[in-house]
């Protein structure tokens, strides 16, 4: 066991991957010699040589297009997007390449790649580095999404990604990186040090794809979240003292239903949270099954929490990000509902 | 002082429209032979006259000629030969078959067999192929089985894709034929990182890249050239000129650039131009890039002029945009007969022969859609089974697939 950031974590599954697995290769803008913009990669070049670990243009199309026809070779890319924001050009080959190749080609080729992707605000990223892309990538039959919370989970969800057979997108939640947040930005930063999900094994070892994890047990509400939000929710729990069940998804898709509805017989309230913007975001697909599935068990209308309806603006960072007052007060509402 | 003017907007237009009379005097042609043929090894710099020529072997009377020819033997012409009037044959009885309803969708390729039927014999068993919907020749060459093909046009219970892709979007590893999908340009890029692989695994393997002359607008034909050029990936990057994309001649998507092969050299790839419709010269020029390619000499670019006699599918109308004989006119023939004329000059085949050729490939065509359509035909007979539909989105299927199928009955 070592106390790692989720920085330290990510390049520890990836360093893991890589000497367990000849097939595994690493690349992406800046990713080599410099080991990228955030770190994630630093040390994996000068260790598994440059073929195993480089440089590559700026061409998100490329990198993601290139990784494919490597997968469909025998490799196991784990390619790395620089920001979420970024990955529009290669939307064409995320959606109707890697998500297909199997069902199209009827297992003849297949698309075992990993992206990752820094994602998500309160970092005054303004526009273009604040992101939470996620459900453009639910909505795409073929992938597996993964966000994870901690330091623990990104490196055995990042390890169950690479040796996944299928494409994973890997949102890794950039305001995480070096410390947990619960949106008191007027507070002291602090870090995954103190933290017990920052303790993270060595070695191997895997978190399955697909299966959420219930942070804290409560019997009043269900909240649900993942990323950022999950240390929010966390926070506003105890402030307000709502007795809430905070369930970290981890996985969007394939998303883990069983957990979700279990909470929510038992509480028969539900607040869903995302940093994404509102309108067709991944909360209206959860409170969608939570009606379908929990009906009968809900005394009070689902309520979402999420960011506005606006591009994510910069001078205006903490009246965009939903913070703990604002989860707080939904879940006062919820109850009192 | 500097002269302003109002400005206007530049509109390439083809040279001719229906009604008009054809005309190719635009397309500069280089005797056979004319071309030289440069060490694979050559810089690309002192190579950059053939993004601007047009190899060729065979020449009017059907004389094979010049420093590209002398690479394959009499029985390999002809198995050439015939491969390409198999491809013929299968893609006439094909149209038919769209026309009487048997499926919804085909496409042909008339007047291009050569480039792929050829470029299939320069590779090795084990190299990757990412073609476009209009190289099926590339498995015929390696004797794919027609019926495999026609089960999978018929999308009927022997379809190989399970009835989940739509009619010519083949698929065979085991062929080097990647599956083909429907977003063009995609498989351009895929092809380096393919090629880019065998060579991270010191691999012996090498990968072509397909795309048509329309297609090379798309930002991934840029994508493959920039990795191609960075990584010198084993990859021959094709280009298939066959002067129109659907409606649009092939002056939109080249703009001012000369030739689609001078797009290469920006990025230092070797390009090389050829004759698209002389199965000789096709199969020397890639036999020089799959050279250059297992030397460890990176990327090669090939244009292939040729053109497209056919519709461009079974939903499109030419006669709406070109004049009706414009194929006629082609200065580069017919692949088929130009083969046929240098096969009957070396005295190895006869006009006797290539009819009875013709009958015994028919028979053959005929042979395999009778028992295809034994198996079913889009709307009739055997057909892949409903509940298959849900498989193979993942490797496992995930809870809510399974509920779906459970919910649609299977």
């Amino acid at each position: 066991m070592t106390r790692m950031t989720m920085i330290e974590a990510v390049r520890s599954a990836m360093d893991v991957s890589m000497g367990r697995d000849d097939n595994v290769v690493v690349f992406g803008e800046d990713v080599g010699y410099f080991g990228g913009v955030f770190r994630a990669t630093q040390g994996l070049q000068a260790k598994y040589g440059k073929t195993r670990c480089f440089d590559a243009p700026i061409s998100e199309s490329g990198i993601v297009g290139t990784a494919i026809g490597m997968a469909a070779y025998g490799l196991r890319p784990c390619v790395e997007i620089q920001f979420a924001d970024y990955m529009y050009p290669a939307y064409d080959q995320i959606t109707q390449e890697a998500a297909r190749i199997r069902y199209r080609s009827n297992g003849d080729f297949t698309c075992p790649i990993v992206l990752r992707m820094p994602t998500g605000g309160g970092i005054f990223g303004g526009q273009t580095h604040s992101q939470s892309p996620e459900a453009l990538f639910t909505h795409v039959c073929g992938l597996k999404v993964v966000v994870p919370s901690n330091p623990h989970d990104a490196k055995g969800l990042l390890i169950s990604a690479i040796e996944d057979p299928d494409p994973v997108m890997f949102l890794e939640p950039k305001r995480l990186y070096n410390g947990p947040f619960d949106g008191h930005h007027d507070r002291p930063v602090t870090s995954w040090a103190k933290h017990e999900l920052g303790e993270v094994p060595d070695e191997h070892y895997t978190i399955p794809i697909g299966k959420a994890a219930v942070r804290r047990a409560g019997a009043g509400v269900t909240v649900i979240a993942y990323g950022t939000m999950v240390h929010v929710a966390l926070a506003a729990a105890q402030e307000t003292g709502v007795d809430a069940e905070v369930i970290d998804l981890r996985s969007l898709l394939p998303l883990d239903l069983e957990t979700i509805t279990r909470s929510v017989a038992k509480t028969g309230r539900c607040v869903m949270v995302h940093e994404a913007t509102l309108t067709s975001g991944f909360g209206a697909e959860v409170v969608s099954l939570v009606q379908e599935h929990c009906f009968y068990h809900l005394e009070a209308p689902i309520v979402r929490v999420a960011g506005w309806d606006t591009p994510y603006p910069h001078a205006q960072e903490w009246d965009y990000f939903p913070g703990p007052a604002r989860v707080g007060r939904a879940l006062i509402d919820v109850m009192e509902a | 002082m500097t002269e302003t003017t109002r400005l206007s907007l530049h509109v390439p237009e083809p040279a001719v429209r229906p009604g008009d009379q054809p005309d190719f005097s635009n397309v500069k042609l280089q005797r056979a032979g004319a071309v030289p043929r440069p060490e694979v090894d050559a810089a690309p710099e002192t190579i950059r006259d053939l993004a601007y020529s047009i190899i060729r072997v065979l020449n009017q009377k059907g004389e094979a000629v010049g420093p590209w020819s002398g690479l394959l033997s009499d029985e390999e012409l002809l198995t050439g030969l015939k491969n390409m009037m198999r491809l013929r044959a299968f893609d006439a009885r094909m149209l038919m078959a769209q026309r009487q309803g048997k499926t919804s969708f085909y496409m042909q390729h008339l007047g291009e067999e050569a480039v792929s039927c050829a470029f299939r014999k320069a590779l090795s068993k084990g190299d990757m192929n990412f073609p476009t919907y209009r190289q099926a020749g590339l498995l015929i060459a390696d004797d794919y089985p027609l019926l495999t093909m026609m089960n999978q046009i018929f999308s009927n219970e022997h379809d190989p894709l399970h009835g989940r892709q739509l009619p010519v979007l083949y698929s065979s590893k085991e062929h080097g034929f990647f599956t083909v999908s429907g977003n063009l340009a995609t498989q351009y890029v895929q092809a380096v990182g393919w090629a880019m692989a065998s060579a991270i695994k010191g691999d012996t393997k090498i990968a072509a890249a397909w795309i048509g002359d329309g297609s090379t607008a798309e930002s991934d034909f840029h994508s493959a050239l920039v990795f191609a050029s960075t990584y010198k990936a084993p990859v021959i990057l094709n280009i298939v000129n066959n002067q129109w994309a659907i409606s649009t001649f092939q002056g939109i998507a080249r703009g001012g650039s000369g030739t689609f092969a001078a797009r290469g050299l920006g990025f230092g790839i070797p390009a090389l131009r050829v004759d698209g419709n002389d199965y000789l010269a096709v199969y020397a020029v890639a036999r020089w890039a799959a050279e250059r390619a297992r030397r460890n000499l990176g990327p090669t670019l090939i244009e292939y002029v040729t053109y497209r006699v056919g519709a461009h599918s079974t939903s499109d109308d030419p006669s709406a945009y070109r004049p009706k004989t414009e194929s006629e006119v082609w200065p580069l023939g017919d692949p088929v007969l130009r083969l046929k004329k240098h096969l009957v000059l070396r005295d190895v085949w006869s006009e006797e022969r290539h009819r009875q050729a013709e009958a015994e490939i028919m028979d053959e065509v005929i042979d395999a859609q009778r028992e295809a359509e034994s198996h079913g035909t889009l709307h009739a007979g055997g057909k892949p089974p409903t509940k298959d539909m849900f498989e193979g989105v993942y490797a496992e299927m995930p809870p809510h697939l399974r509920r779906q199928r459970e919910k649609a009955g299977y």
